[in-house]
C-alpha cells in the first residue's frame, strides 16, 4: 500500500560491467525490466557513439524484415501465433542472422523480378493473339464484301473498301504497308485525329475493341485495349505513322502477309502461351514456398533484432572507465529491487562465462529520482487518469488510491439512474469476465481500446450509479416504491382540508405537511416516490441537490487539504503544518464549514410549522461577510457573535498564510548563518571546501561523474531567495483563498448534471415509450416493438454514451482541479525501466504484424 | 410512531455502514493489496453513508408538500394506505 500511496523509494546505483559480459548482463536486465539507465555520454553525437555500426546493422536487418513482412502480407500468408519470446542472441550470432536475411532478400528479389518478366511476356503474347484474331476479322469482312462490290474500271480510286491485301496492291505498283497493334481505349480518338491531321488521307485506320480486360503492366490494373490496323502508302508516311504510334504508347506487332503465315503464327503463339502459363505457375509456387518458410521464423527475427538494437543502444549510454576493461552504467533502481539486480548481474556474468563478476554499487545523489508507482490491473486505470494530469513528484502523496472510490462516486452523483447504472455495470462486467480473450485485447480500434483499458473504472462507476439511482429513486425516470410513501393523500380528506368537489374544480392541489397525518415521516431509502408524481418536483429536488453538492464539495476539498499534511510530514517540513496547513484549514472550515453547519441546522430545526419564517441560508451567509445581521431574525441565539468570531479567524489566517512561511524560512537561513559564524562555522566551511577540492581531483582521475553531486550541495546555502519565496507564497495564498469560493461553486455542477440527466430521461420516456404504451391493446403490442427499439437505441446513445462521457469529464475535472490543487503538484517524471516488453515495435505500428 | 420508524431506520443504516467501514477492514487478510482494499472500504462507507444521510435529513422536516394532479389524487386516495 505504501507504494500506491506514495511511490517507491529509488536509489542511484553504479553498475560495473566486465567488457565481455556487458552484453549478457544488459540482456538479463532487459528481460527483467528493473532499472532505468541514465545517459553518461550526453555530449556525444549519436553518430560518434561507440556501437553505432552495430545499430546500423540492426536497422539494415529491420529494413529487410519490413520488406519480408510486406511481401508475406501481399501473398496473404498468415503468420503463426505469436506467443514466443526469444532471448537476444549473442553478438556472434548476429552476423549469422544478418547473412540469412540478406540471402532471403536477394532470393526474393530475383524471383519477383523473374515473375514480372514472365508476366510481361505473357501479356505481349496474348495481345498479339488478340490482334491477329481481330485483324483477321477485318480482312474477312472485306473479303466477304468483295464479290458484291461493283467494280468501276474507270475510277479505281473511288473504291470504298479500305483493306486490300498485298496481291491487289502489287498490281497498282504502290508500296502498301501495314502497321498493326494495340492501343489503350482512352487514347484511340486522339490517335485517329492525329493520324488524319498528319497523314492526310494517305492512311486508313480500322479498329475494334478487345473483349477481355488485359492487365496493364505498368499499373497492374485491368484496362480495355483496342486493336487497330493502319494501312499506309509510301515509305515516309510509314515512318510518320510509326513515330505517332510510339508517341501514344502503342504495342506494335508484325502483321502477317498472308493467311497461311497468319495461321502459323497463331499456332505458335498458342503453344508459347501455354508454356508460359506453366512456367509462371511454377514460379509463383516457388515464391510462395520461400515466403512460407520465411514466415515461420520472421516473428522470432523481429523480436531478436529489436532486442539487439535495444541492448546496443544501452551500451552506447555507458561509459568506459580508465582501464578500458570495464563499462560503467548509472541506473535508477528501486531500493527493494537491489537484490534482484545483483542476481541478474551474476546470472549475466555466468552466462557469458566471465572470470570476474560484474557488480553494483549504490551511490548517494541529490538529484531527484523519477517516480515509480507499482499498480495491478485494477489500480492501473485509476493511476492512469491521475497521471494524465501530471506524474507525481518523487514520493509525494498519490491521489490514486482515493480516486478509486471518489471518482466513481462523483460520477454516480451526476449520473444517478438505477437502470442506466445497471446497464453500464453489466457491460463493464462482461468486459472484465472476458479480459483474457485475445481478440478483445489486441484489436487496433482506438475507441474500443480506450473503453477496454478502463473496464474497471466503468464497473465501479456503474455500481455506484446503481446506489445513487436507488437514493435518487430514479430508474429509467420512474420511481420505486419499496417501503411505502411518507405522504398520505387520504389524510387530507379525513382532515376535511379537501372535499370531493375540490377534485372536479381544480387541476392541481398541494399537500400541506402541517396537517396531521399527511406527512408520516421521511422515506427510509432516498427520495420519496411521491415526488415523481408531483408537478413541483423540481422545486424540492433543486434545493436538495444544490445543498448536497455544496456539502459534498466542501468535504472533498477539506479531505484534499488534510492530505497535504502527509506531504508536510514526510518531507520533514513541520513548519508547513503550522504556517500553511493550519491557516488553510481554518479559512476553509470557518467560512464554508460553517455554511455546511447552517444547512444541516436548517434541515433539522425548521419544519413546516415555521415555514413562513424559514431563513434563506444564502442571505445569512452573505450577511456574515458584510457583518450585518439586523434585517433578518437570527437562526439561533448568539449567531451574530459566533459569525463575527469565525470571520475574524478566517481573515486573520490569510496574512499568516501569506507571510508566515517566507518570514520563517528567511529567519531560519539568516539566523543559522549568523549563528554559524559565531561558532567558527567559517572555518568549518573552509575545511570542507578543501575536502571538496580533493574529492573533485580524485574524481577526475577516476573519470566518474561525482562532481555534480558535490557542487550542488555547495550552492544550497546560497539559494534561499526571500523575494522568490514570498512571491511564490503570495500566489499560493491568492489562489487558495479565491479558489475556495470558486471551487465551492464549481461543485454545483454535481447538481446541474444530475438535473440534466433526470430531465433527459424523463423526456425520453414521455415522448417515446409512453406513446407506445398508450395505444389500444391489439395495435399497441405490434407498435410497441419498434417503439421500444427506438427507446433502447436513444437510451444507449444519448443517456449512456453522451451523458456518461459528460459526467466522466466533469468528475475528472473536479478531481484534477478542485481536489488536487489542494495538495498535489504533479510535476514529476515517470520511471521508465529498460524492458524489452515495453519497447514499441515499428512493425506493429505499421500494421504489418 | 413516525419518530420510532425514523429512529429505527437511522440506527440500522448507520450500523450497516459502520460495520462496512469499521469492522470488515479488520478481517481483510494480509497481502500486498490490504491497504488499498481497506482504503476502498472506508471511503465507500463514508461516501455512501453521507449521501444517504443528506437525502433523509433533507426530507425530515419538509417546508412544503408535493403538488399533485387531481387524477393522481383520485388514484392515490383509494390505492395507497
Amino acid at each position: 500500500m505504501d507504494s500506491l500511496l506514495r511511490g517507491e523509494e529509488l536509489c542511484l546505483a553504479q553498475l560495473f560491467l566486465q567488457s565481455g559480459s556487458a552484453y549478457d548482463c544488459i540482456s538479463e536486465l532487459g528481460e527483467l525490466g528493473l532499472v532505468e539507465f541514465r545517459d553518461l555520454n550526453p555530449s556525444v553525437n549519436a553518430f560518434q557513439r561507440k556501437h553505432v555500426n552495430e545499430i546500423k546493422n540492426c536497422e539494415e536487418m529491420e529494413r529487410i524484415l519490413g520488406y519480408l513482412l510486406r511481401e508475406i502480407k501481399k501473398a496473404d500468408i498468415s503468420l503463426p501465433e505469436r506467443d514466443v519470446n526469444p532471448v537476444a542472441p549473442l553478438p556472434k550470432h548476429v552476423m549469422a542472422i544478418m547473412e540469412q536475411l540478406q540471402r532471403l532478400e536477394v532470393e526474393l528479389g530475383e524471383v519477383t523480378r523473374n515473375k514480372e518478366k514472365l508476366q510481361k511476356n505473357l501479356l505481349e503474347l496474348r495481345e498479339y493473339t488478340h490482334m491477329l484474331r481481330i485483324t483477321h476479322s477485318f480482312v474477312q469482312r472485306t473479303s466477304e464484301r468483295e464479290p458484291l462490290h461493283v467494280q468501276y474500271e474507270e475510277f479505281p480510286f473511288l473504291e470504298k473498301d479500305t483493306v486490300m491485301d498485298y496481291s491487289s496492291m502489287q498490281r497498282l505498283g504502290a508500296k502498301l504497308g501495314f502497321i498493326s497493334g494495340l492501343i489503350q481505349r482512352a487514347k484511340i480518338e486522339a490517335f485517329e485525329r492525329m493520324l488524319w491531321r498528319v497523314c492526310k488521307g494517305y492512311t486508313i485506320l480500322s479498329y475494334a475493341e478487345v473483349d477481355e480486360y488485359l492487365e496493364d503492366p505498368e499499373t497492374g490494373e485491368p484496362s480495355k485495349s483496342i486493336v487497330f490496323l493502319i494501312s499506309y502508302w509510301g515509305e515516309q508516311i510509314g515512318q510518320k505513322v510509326k513515330k505517332i504510334s510510339d508517341c501514344y504508347h502503342c504495342h506494335l506487332y508484325p502483321y502477317p502477309t498472308n493467311n497461311d503465315e497468319r495461321n502459323d503464327v497463331v499456332e505458335g503463339l498458342k503453344t508459347r502461351i501455354q508454356d508460359l502459363h506453366t512456367v509462371l505457375h511454377r514460379t509463383e509456387d516457388y515464391l510462395r514456398q520461400v515466403l512460407m518458410k520465411a514466415s515461420e521464423s520472421v516473428y522470432t527475427w523481429v523480436i531478436q533484432v529489436k532486442k539487439i538494437k535495444a541492448i546496443y543502444y544501452i551500451l552506447n549510454l555507458c561509459s568506459l572507465d580508465v582501464t578500458n576493461k570495464c563499462l560503467i552504467a548509472e541506473v535508477w533502481c528501486p531500493v527493494n529491487d537491489i537484490a534482484n539486480l545483483r542476481r541478474a548481474l551474476e546470472e549475466g556474468s555466468r552466462k557469458s562465462g566471465a572470470t570476474v563478476p560484474s557488480f553494483v554499487n549504490r551511490i548517494p545523489t541529490s538529484d531527484t529520482p523519477p517516480s515509480l508507482i507499482r499498480t495491478n490491473k485494477f489500480t492501473s486505470g485509476f493511476q492512469g487518469i491521475v497521471d494524465a494530469y501530471g506524474v507525481g513528484n518523487y514520493r509525494e502523496v498519490n491521489p490514486a488510491p482515493f480516486t478509486i472510490i471518489t471518482f466513481p462516486f462523483l460520477f454516480a452523483v451526476m449520473f444517478g439512474d438505477l437502470g442506466h447504472g445497471l446497464i453500464m455495470a453489466l457491460f463493464a462486467f462482461w468486459m472484465v469476465l472476458y479480459e483474457n480473450n485475445r481478440k478483445l485485447k489486441n484489436t487496433r480500434n482506438e475507441i474500443w481500446n480506450t473503453f477496454f483499458e478502463g473496464r474497471y473504472i466503468i464497473l465501479m462507476m456503474g455500481l455506484f450509479s446503481i446506489y445513487t439511482g436507488l437514493i435518487y429513486n430514479d430508474c429509467f425516470s420512474k420511481s420505486l416504491n419499496i417501503f411505502g410513501s411518507g405522504w398520505s393523500v387520504k389524510a387530507m380528506f379525513t382532515a376535511e382540508m379537501w372535499k370531493t368537489d375540490d377534485l372536479s374544480g381544480n387541476r392541481f392541489l398541494t399537500l400541506d405537511p402541517n396537517v396531521t397525518g399527511v406527512f408520516k415521516g421521511p422515506y427510509p431509502l432516498g427520495i420519496d416516490p411521491i415526488w415523481n408524481l408531483a408537478t413541483n418536483r423540481l422545486t424540492f429536488l433543486n434545493s436538495y441537490k444544490m445543498k448536497m453538492s455544496v456539502i459534498i464539495g466542501i468535504i472533498h476539498m477539506s479531505f484534499g487539504v488534510i492530505l497535504s499534511t502527509y506531504n508536510h510530514l514526510h518531507f520533514r517540513k513541520k513548519h508547513n503544518l503550522y504556517l500553511v496547513f493550519l491557516p488553510e484549514l481554518l479559512f476553509l472550515l470557518c467560512l464554508f464549514g460553517y455554511l455546511v453547519f447552517m444547512i444541516f441546522y436548517k434541515w433539522l430545526v425548521f419544519s413546516a410549522k415555521d415555514s413562513r419564517e424559514a431563513p434563506s441560508i444564502l442571505i445569512h451567509f452573505i450577511n456574515m461577510f458584510l457583518m450585518q445581521g439586523d434585517g433578518v431574525p437570527p437562526l439561533y441565539p448568539g449567531q451574530t457573535g459566533l459569525q463575527i468570531f469565525l470571520v475574524v479567524i478566517a481573515v486573520l489566517s490569510v496574512p499568516v498564510l501569506l507571510l508566515g512561511k517566507p518570514i520563517y524560512l528567511n529567519w531560519l537561513h539568516n539566523g543559522s548563518q549568523r549563528l554559524g559564524m559565531y561558532r567558527g562555522y567559517e572555518r568549518v566551511r573552509r575545511n570542507s571546501e578543501e575536502e571538496l577540492y580533493l574529492m573533485r581531483a580524485n574524481d577526475m582521475e577516476e573519470g566518474s561523474s561525482h562532481s555534480d553531486l558535490s557542487s550542488s550541495g555547495d550552492h544550497e546555502a546560497e539559494e534561499f531567495d526571500f523575494a522568490d519565496e514570498f512571491l511564490h507564497q503570495a500566489i499560493h495564498t491568492i489562489e487558495y483563498c479565491l479558489g475556495c469560493v470558486s471551487n465551492t461553486a464549481s461543485y454545483l455542477r454535481l447538481w446541474a448534471l444530475s438535473l440534466a440527466h433526470a430531465q433527459l430521461s424523463d423526456v425520453l420516456w414521455a415522448m417515446v415509450m409512453r406513446v407506445g404504451l398508450r395505444m389500444d391493446t391489439r395495435l399497441g403490442v405490434l407498435f410497441l416493438v419498434p417503439v421500444f427499439s427506438l427507446f433502447a437505441v436513444l437510451t444507449v446513445s444519448i443517456l449512456l454514451v453522451m451523458e456518461g462521457l459528460s459526467a466522466f469529464l466533469h468528475a475528472l475535472r473536479l478531481h484534477w482541479v478542485e481536489f488536487q490543487n489542494k495538495f498535489y503538484s504533479g510535476t514529476g517524471v515517470k520511471f521508465s525501466p529498460f524492458s524489452f516488453s515495453l519497447l514499441p515495435s515499428s512493425f506493429e505500428h505499421d500494421g504489418l504484424l | 410512531m413516525a419518530e420510532l420508524s425514523f429512529v429505527i431506520t437511522m440506527s440500522v443504516v448507520t450500523l450497516f455502514w459502520a460495520i462496512v467501514g469499521g469492522i470488515v477492514p479488520l478481517f481483510i487478510p494480509k497481502g500486498p493489496n490490504r491497504g488499498v482494499i481497506v482504503t476502498m472500504l472506508v471511503l465507500t462507507s463514508v461516501c455512501c453513508y453521507l449521501f444517504w444521510l443528506i437525502a433523509i435529513l433533507a426530507q425530515l422536516n419538509p417546508l412544503f408538500g408535493p403538488s399533485l394532479s387531481t387524477d393522481a389524487i383520485w388514484y392515490l386516495r383509494y390505492h395507497w394506505p
